[in-house]
């Protein structure tokens, strides 16, 4: 990674996301099903498919289902529950969680919705009854998964990690990616190369591009 | 409608791999603003005529000010590595990045470069302090290096000048090499 840039950390593991996380707006991206508690005035246009009319006033009708981005449903959410009433994905449903319990190392989580970490614990904000457990699972299965994750961060060097990052969500990969900086860090002070002034690896990337432009 | 355009955007930002900085996409943030504009227009029609408080809040509404973040969160993060090249690259941009960066993206550049200019400059006394130099502690006040490609003539502090020939070694200050060495163009030798 580059030395100088500092993007901003991602929160959604905390109880907000962060404003600037690039790792957050696209979590918040993520679609959600709700279901419509009241009639959503002036909406039914866009949501033609859902037998609304198609004129710009026509609302939506209350019941309807629909699936909504992240941030939007945590915007129309209230407690009294009077716009929205929101369904948990199945991955953080009953089925799945005993899936997880099972063996958390079997299962794709970048499949599964590349930032199940970030997106279960936003979810905890919609007051299902199901919270505890679903927060219970979210925890048990990332320690059930971290073992393999700092293991194998750690002890591949200089080799092709594509095999061993294919099922991890993306929170997983960046601890993967700090811990092989770690053991690069390491490995080059142990080669005496730590005092060694090197291009920048921005600069090599850009000439690499550079070459690759040229040619077309 | 749901930002799909700008979200588009943001995962361009994602996909550039080690914080490079991707062509600045004129076209995708101006149909940004035009979607932001049309809700807002859209969402003035709702609000005025019923006057009072609106039972729910404005869908519009909650779409724009998204949208508003994404589109900040645009600029910032360009931002952030414009500022990582000062650090990495120096302060002459190649032209092929320059190529990458806006009108004003390029101004916000010379802005940030004058400022840590000035203050390096009231580090350290009189004469200031380089601290973009240094970046790892350094062992020696000599250093050899390998030129990676022909560069030419490089003038050393006592006024000779030495040729820059590709695959040529030498032994030089260290002050003198480190920019050249992080613009790819020396290879520090370790012996």
């Amino acid at each position: 990674m580059s030395e100088a840039y500092f993007p901003v950390a991602s929160g959604a593991l905390g109880p907000e996301e962060n404003f600037l996380s690039l790792d957050d707006i696209l979590t918040s991206q993520e679609k959600l099903p709700v279901r419509t508690e009241t009639a959503l005035p002036r909406l039914g246009a866009f949501f033609v498919e859902r037998g609304a009319g198609a004129e710009p006033d026509s609302a939506l009708p209350q019941g309807s289902k629909l699936e909504l981005p992240l941030w939007l449903a945590k915007g129309l959410f209230d407690n009294k529950r009077r716009i929205l009433s929101v369904e948990l994905p199945k991955i953080y449903q009953e089925g799945w969680r005993t899936v997880f319990s099972a063996d958390a190392n079997v299962v794709d989580l970048h499949k599964m919705g590349p930032h199940f970490y970030g997106f279960g614990s936003q979810l905890l904000h919609f007051d299902s009854p199901e919270n505890v457990d679903i927060s219970q699972s979210l925890l048990q299965t990332f320690i059930g998964r971290f073992r393999r994750i700092m293991d194998s961060s750690q002890n591949a060097y200089n080799e092709d990690t594509s095999a061993l990052v294919s099922r991890l969500d993306e929170m997983e990969r960046g601890l993967f990616q700090t811990g092989q900086k770690g053991l690069n860090d390491f490995q080059c002070w142990e080669k005496g190369q730590a005092s060694q002034i090197t291009a920048s690896s921005l600069v090599q990337n850009y000439k690499k591009r550079k070459f690759t432009v040229m040619e077309d | 409608m749901f930002c799909e355009k700008a979200v588009e955007l943001i995962r361009e930002l994602h996909r550039a791999p080690d914080g490079q900085l991707p062509a600045f996409n004129e076209d995708g943030i101006r149909q940004v603003l035009e979607e932001m504009k049309a809700l807002y227009e859209q969402n003035q029609s709702d609000v005025l005529p019923s006057g009072g408080s609106h039972p729910l809040p404005p869908y519009a509404l909650l779409v724009r000010c998204s949208l508003f973040v994404l589109f900040f969160f645009l600029r910032y993060d360009r931002l952030l590595r414009i500022r990582a090249l000062r650090w990495e690259y120096g302060s002459i941009l190649p032209s092929t990045i320059q190529f990458h960066m806006s009108a004003e993206e390029m101004e916000w550049f010379n802005h940030y470069k004058k400022s840590l200019a000035t203050y390096m400059r009231s580090l350290g006394g009189d004469e200031g302090l380089d601290i973009t130099q240094d970046m790892k502690p350094p062992k020696s006040l000599y250093i050899e290096v390998r030129c990676l490609k022909d560069y030419g003539e490089f003038e050393v502090d006592d006024g000779t000048s030495i040729l820059l020939k590709k695959n040529s070694q030498h032994f030089l200050p260290r002050w003198k090499c480190e920019q050249l060495i992080r613009q790819g163009v020396l290879e520090h030798v370790l012996s």
